[in-house]
């Protein structure tokens, strides 16, 4: 081989004991392999001063070192990135356990995220929801469900009146009656919304939240009310809820039953 | 309804445990709300025999031997006075659980436990025991009212446990009843229940007595308002032995609360308790004109009640009269004038129905509730008052206390206490529940009700007993089948005869679902405020006398004056909201709430206020500024598919140069601004605050609108920077509005900076914008581009002498 060639061969390899960065890499690489011009680029300008006889010998020994220097300095770039790389990770290390950047999220009020839940539930089903009125006509929130002035029922009930015909509706229920006075059946409808009695304290509030469900069709048995029931509570508590009807009264309905689920196990 | 078990026991056999019945109840209706045994508290007490008492020197206390059979033999020091050796008496064992008393020895102070104690230097091994100190009262028990120890009988067995002895091993069952059966309210009427989820035999109480030839000639009773007073009966009772109850009715009474009077008094209330008729016992002597007259009293009229208040009545009252005055407040409080004395020697008892509703009212208006009112309201049937008559006769023979005469008047306005026929259809019934009952589970389950079915093809004919004026219809004979058969027996189902119907939520439901998640993912947080708030929140808003949110709902009976007012913003509590979180040092923050507000058309209310919904918006925070709310406002415009604009606007609660009204194509829908410093002060607030009130009803009529999508643009867009010189008071809006006017490919203009200073005049301000070109036949060349600049410049400079920075 060339005298001059093993010289530079010999010069990189000096030469890339004192690298420290793929950046020096990158600049002694271009001393020597920079296109046409670097050293090695420069050799093969060199061409025309060898004799004919040893050029093909002299441009094939230049290649090879050409592809040797590439291979060199490419698998030294490539050391020099892994370790660079490594220690920017390294530099970039943190304590995971310091507390979390909050989020920008805002979210929705727990009723009406237990709302949206049930508004789902009863949608499948075939409900359309129904919201009325906060204030409604005693007609409506009484007298119309079987709760004539002075019935007894209205004891269980403490009402917020606005005039002597004007109230704060104390159950859902108050919408049904606009329901089926409009609509004909087939009828499903559920009632999500604003309830008020005039209870105050640890366990009360003055205005709550309700939701019921309305059902007019043919054929409509106490057993489809369990059955509803039943797949609610499952999409609410849990698949291993169960239900019991138990018989009460409600001056507007006939069987009247309270619905206890299971909570513990 | 307090129900004591050994009372129940009397009609029915009960053979299961209370908690068995309990179950049973539940089942079939009635809820016990609680169940306890009435010594609960008390626990090994049992009768020892005092073999010997000795005095300890220079105190009143005594040291005994105790023999307490099996237990052993104790010695126990005592400071009653009625210690004495040969005596029996309760003994608290060590560790036995019995009543601490005050020093009065009368007044309980909680549970204790007996413990090995050294009295004046002599052990004591348990305690001897009063009646105080064990829960029993002189009425459960005679002479345990003593301030002393309680004394038991010789016979007593010694070593014996005392609660049987002392009827402290009872049980009482405090069972709620629902407003359709007020035929169970009453220790029989629940008897019956129980005799038929038992399947046992009621037994009836002993209705039979005597009567005497004795009569009141010409005594006459007058019903003038019958649809108040639709029975009215009065039996006259002579020989009148004024004195105490038996041990037995004043124990009964006891265990339901009732002090023990006297037994005629003791008598008309046991029967209430016992039948759930309320009576009521005049003293004859005091009745004058030989009559009794029912009518309503006059305006103004007065009474004096049993309790010594004096009453001024209306029309609306009823009275029960004697031939010249009242003598009672029909239903609810007999008169002082006619009250039973010691020196009664003839009673006249009443046994009557009383409409419902007017004791009610009568009570409620009046403020006077009893025993008897609370029964009345519930309302009572006739079946009882026959019953209830002969009951108290029946008593009044069995303590002894008078003679039964003949003289017994009924005014009936002819309602019948006969059980009348109901006839339903089974399918119906079946139909009903959605499953089959067997006709002879049904048929079962209706003779133990009393109902004496029977049963030809479908249909079905009940007896339906007087009490039972809540029976009325095939779905009432369905919920009397199905609680008895078991509401185990309903199987799931899930419509399967029903029509399929399209649920879920409507485009007003779904759009406001999407406000609340827009503005959820702007970080703001959604509450729920009341629907009412207080007259000084509209003070707090500064609002004029005659603005319109003063004209608010006013609530008849509210809670406090505070929630008095129904909303007719949601501003005030957003406030109040922000105010409550930096008050817990929280500074930052931003709130949302869709609620309504309730606008009268007129007060009083005269038909349905308008209901409007509407958003709230609330932000604080040294991060806050009118653009961050603005920002909010774009968010919702965005959402909706819609492009807001904003003009200047004040009100008395925001910052006078911080508050824009919002409008949606020229129609105003809401406002935000800065709440206004007085305010911001007043509420403590210590970092800016923003609010925002949208209506919701207005903007509604955009709900729905159909995003419109257009391709990207086909050419490249050119951006320019310019950077307009123009007065102060020109704003960034007139300036975009001229530049979009002046070409007609602006896509988008955002400005970026506004200087003032040093390097341009003093009255001037520099806006920089980017503006952005979209081409949309054909690419733009550089002078394309060029030539648009120009004529916005041209534009600005005719408008507001802008000029271009140089």
């Amino acid at each position: 081989m060339n005298a001059n060639l093993e010289q530079i061969k010999q010069e990189i390899i000096a030469g890339a004991e004192e690298l420290n960065s793929s950046k020096e890499v990158y600049e002694f690489k271009k001393k020597f392999l920079d296109g046409k011009a670097g050293k090695i680029g420069l050799l093969m300008k060199e061409m025309k001063n060898i004799p004919p006889e040893q050029r093909a010998d002299y441009g094939k020994g230049v290649n090879e070192l050409k592809e040797w220097a590439l291979g060199f300095l490419g698998e030294l770039d490539e050391k020099m990135k892994a370790k660079e790389l490594q220690a920017r990770y390294e530099a970039e290390k943190i304590d995971i356990s310091l507390p979390s950047v909050e989020s920008e999220e805002g979210n929705l009020h727990p009723i009406t995220l237990v709302r949206n839940q049930l508004i789902d539930i009863f949608s499948g089903m075939g409900f359309e929801i129904y919201e009325g009125a906060e204030i409604e006509t005693d007609y409506y929130n009484f007298t119309a469900l079987n709760t004539p002035q002075d019935h007894p029922a209205r004891d269980m009930q403490d009402t917020f009146y606005l005039s002597p015909e004007f109230l704060l509706r104390t159950q859902t229920s108050a919408g049904q009656i606009h329901v089926m006075e409009k609509q004909q059946p087939p009828i499903k409808i559920l009632s999500p919304g604003k309830v008020f009695r005039s209870d105050d304290d640890a366990t009360h509030s003055p205005m709550f939240t309700q939701m019921e469900g309305l059902v007019v069709d043919k054929g409509i048995t106490l057993c489809d009310l369990q059955g509803m029931l039943d797949v609610f509570v499952k999409k609410i508590y849990g698949e291993g809820t169960k239900t019991r009807l138990r018989p009460s009264y409600f001056p507007f309905t006939e069987p009247s039953v309270e619905v206890d689920c299971s909570c513990f196990e | 309804m307090i129900t004591p078990l050994s009372w129940l026991k009397e009609y029915v056999d009960i053979d299961v445990t209370p908690q068995e019945l309990e179950e049973k109840l539940f089942s079939c209706g009635f809820e016990v709300e609680e169940l306890y045994e009435v010594g609960k508290d008390i626990s090994k007490v049992v009768v020892g025999h005092v073999l010997t008492c000795e005095a300890i020197p220079d105190t009143h206390l005594h040291v005994c031997q105790v023999d307490c059979g099996e237990h052993g033999t104790f010695q126990i020091c005592c400071g009653a006075d009625n210690v004495c050796a040969g005596g029996k008496f309760p003994v608290a064992l060590v560790g036995a659980t019995v009543y601490a008393t005050a020093k009065d020895h009368k007044t309980v102070e909680g549970v204790m436990t007996i413990g090995k104690g050294k009295l004046r230097g002599y052990e004591s091994h348990g305690m001897l025991c009063s009646g105080v100190e064990l829960g029993v009262s002189e009425n459960m028990y005679p002479g345990a009212g003593y301030n002393g120890l309680l004394v038991l009988p010789e016979d007593a067995k010694i070593g014996a446990d005392v609660k049987p002895m002392l009827g402290l091993d009872d049980w009482i069952f405090d069972i709620a009843i629902t407003a359709n059966r007020p035929d169970c309210q009453s220790i029989f009427g629940i008897a019956r229940e129980v005799a038929a989820v038992l399947e046992k035999e009621l037994k009836m109480p002993d209705l039979s007595y005597t009567e005497t030839d004795a009569t009141l000639e010409g005594f006459k009773v007058t019903v003038d308002c019958p649809d108040l007073c639709p029975r009215y009966s009065a039996h006259y009772v002579t020989d009148v032995k004024i004195g105490e109850s038996p041990a037995w009715m004043k124990r009964r009474l006891a265990l339901v609360g009732i002090d023990a009077i006297s037994n005629v008094v003791d008598i008309t209330n046991y029967i209430l308790k016992e039948l759930g008729q309320p009576m009521h016992a005049f003293d004859l002597s005091t009745l004058e004109g030989n009559a009794i007259n029912v009518r309503r009293a006059n305006d103004g009229e007065k009474i004096v009640t049993l309790d010594e208040q004096e009453l001024t009545l209306t029309n609306a009252n009823m009275l029960i009269c004697d031939g010249v005055k009242p003598v009672a407040l029909a239903g609810v409080m007999g008169g002082l004038n006619s009250e039973i004395r010691e020196t009664t020697s003839a009673v006249l008892f009443e046994s009557a129905k009383f409409a419902r509703d007017n004791i009610r009212r009568t009570s409620r208006a009046l403020g006077k509730r009893s025993d008897s009112s609370a029964r009345y309201e519930k309302g009572v049937d006739e079946y009882a008052t026959v019953m209830a008559m002969k009951r108290a006769l029946h008593l009044i023979e069995e303590l002894d206390c008078g003679k039964v005469s003949c003289m017994h008047v009924d005014v009936n306005t002819g309602n019948s206490v006969e059980p009348r026929e109901l006839t339903v259809s089974i399918d119906k019934v079946n139909k009903c529940l959605g499953i089959v009952v067997p006709n002879e589970d049904i048929l079962r389950i209706m003779k133990n009700l009393a109902f004496e079915p029977k049963i030809d093809g479908d249909t079905l004919t009940l007896q339906v007993p007087a009490f039972r004026e809540d029976m009325e219809t095939y779905q009432d004979v369905a919920e009397e089948v199905i609680r008895m058969y078991g509401y185990e027996h309903v199987v799931p189902a899930f419509m399967p005869s029903a029509q399929v119907t399209i649920g879920g939520l409507n485009l007003t439901q779904k759009s406001e679902l999407r406000l609340k998640k827009a503005l959820c993912s702007v970080g703001a947080y959604e509450c729920i405020h009341y629907s009412f708030f207080s007259p000084s929140d509209l003070d707090l808003l500064r609002l004029p006398e005659d603005a319109v949110e003063r004209k608010a709902i006013r609530l008849v009976n509210p809670i406090s004056e505070e929630l008095s007012l129904m909303r007719t913003t949601l501003a005030a509590s957003m406030i109040n909201a922000v105010a409550r979180n930096q008050k817990k040092g929280n500074l930052e923050g931003r709130l949302f709430e869709i609620g309504n507000v309730f606008m009268p058309y007129e007060l009083p209310l005269t038909q349905y206020p308008d209901e409007k919904p509407r958003l709230c918006v609330g932000i604080f925070g040294e991060k806050e500024s009118f653009y961050t709310m603005k920002g909010i406002a774009e968010k919702i415009a965005d959402t909706l598919q819609v492009k807001f604009t904003y003009e200047n606007m004040s009100n008395t609660f925001l910052h006078p140069y911080q508050t824009a009204k919002v409008l949606c194509e020229g129609v105003e829908v809401g406002y935000f601004g800065k709440l206004a410093y007085d305010i911001a002060d007043e509420c403590d607030l210590r970092t800016p605050m923003f609010i925002m009130e949208m209506d919701l009803k207005v903007l509604s009529q955009w709900y729905g609108k159909k995003p419109v999508f257009t391709p990207l643009p086909r050419f490249a867009e050119e951006k320019r920077d310019l950077a307009i010189v123009v007065s102060k008071d020109v704003t960034c809006g007139q300036l975009e509005a001229v530049m979009k006017d002046a070409c007609k490919y602006i896509t988008n203009i955002t400005l970026f900076d506004i200087y003032e200073g040093e390097q341009i005049a003093a009255d001037k301000k520099s806006m920089a914008f980017t503006v952005v070109f979209t081409p949309k036949d054909e690419a733009f060349t550089a002078e394309s581009v060029d030539g648009f600049v120009k004529k916005i410049l041209k534009q600005l400079g005719k408008n507001f002498e802008a000029e271009l920075r140089s």
